[in-house]
């Protein structure tokens, strides 16, 4: 099984690198763009069973850094 | 004093640090990152600037759940003394034994040059060899130096005179000008700028000495 953990800044961080991204969007004539905000996506192969209160224990311990950040975890 | 500097891969400011402690009169030693404890009867443990584990997932992220990090984290709770400059304040914030996270820079460029600190505090082993409210001029070379916490924390580390260092003319972004946090105990410091590469005269600057002379004083009072 597998499982699809986004991780993204928490609203009301400020997100430079998305700000650049929205700017070069901006220079390259696509107008309208009026936010962007980067995040990760990480991938994770697990052992068939494999609970969503483990994978949140994942994201708690490791995978989001929670002072800053907010993960959501699709399970496929 | 009994001083331990950690090292991981891509640590790169673990022999300044070693230098700049020996040369304050520390006895240090330098422990590996998948050693699981540390040196019986240390004093201090120094994490030093670097890229540790390639800054992969996020910068310290990796180091902090590194074997030797547990080790770390005990000797913190113990009420030992703790020194994280640059990715050692990364470190540090993931472990989550100073609050806050260090986020890419605002402007989002690699800043390396001589800063200007404000001492926001002299009360601490760390910053007694300072006068409160005195200029130093140290160095900063980092790109995830942009300190943040909620306003709630904020308050409280204001209110704790729990801020070390302000820069005077921010570099990063940092909300508060904030270059370095002590913790609750005041005996853990958190600092992007490196004192370490400010203890000679051959490189540039002294004024990162007398952080490591007066932690020493501290250390041999106590």
């Amino acid at each position: 099984m597998k499982a699809k953990v986004t991780v993204m800044l928490k609203q009301g961080v400020l997100d430079p690198q998305g700000e650049a991204v929205r700017h070069a969007l901006g220079a390259l004539g696509f107008d309208g763009v009026q936010g962007v905000r980067q995040g990760k996506v990480i991938e994770l192969d697990l052992a068939e069973g494999t609970t969503e209160a483990r994978v949140t224990e994942m994201c708690e311990k490791l995978l989001a850094n929670t002072v800053i950040e907010s993960y959501r975890i699709e399970i496929a | 004093m009994k001083a331990a500097v950690l090292q991981f891969p891509g640590s790169n400011c673990d022999r300044d640090m070693a230098v700049a402690l020996t040369r304050a009169g520390a006895d240090v030693r330098i422990v590996w990152h998948k050693d699981h404890d540390l040196p019986a009867g240390l004093d201090l443990v120094a994490i030093p600037g670097g890229f540790s584990f390639g800054d992969y997932l996020r910068c310290g992220a990796i180091a902090a759940r590194s074997p030797i990090a547990r080790a770390l984290i005990a000797h913190a709770e113990r009420g030992g003394f703790v020194l994280g400059v640059c990715n050692g304040f990364q470190v540090l914030t993931e472990t989550g034994i100073l609050p806050g996270a260090l986020m890419r820079n605002a402007n989002l460029k690699f800043v390396c040059r001589v800063v200007d600190l404000t001492v926001a505090t002299a009360d601490s082993a760390f910053t007694r060899g300072y006068a409160a409210g005195a200029t130093i001029r140290v160095p900063i070379a980092h790109h995830d130096g942009n300190y943040h916490a909620d306003d709630a924390t904020l308050a409280a580390l204001r209110d704790a005179d729990r801020i070390a260092f302000t820069y005077d003319a921010n570099p990063n972004g940092s909300r508060g000008d904030i270059a370095g946090v002590l913790s609750a105990n005041r005996r853990v410091l958190g600092m992007m700028p490196h004192p370490e590469r400010a203890v000679e005269p051959a490189q540039g600057g002294t004024d990162g000495a007398p952080l490591f002379a007066g932690l020493l004083d501290a250390l041999a009072s106590a």
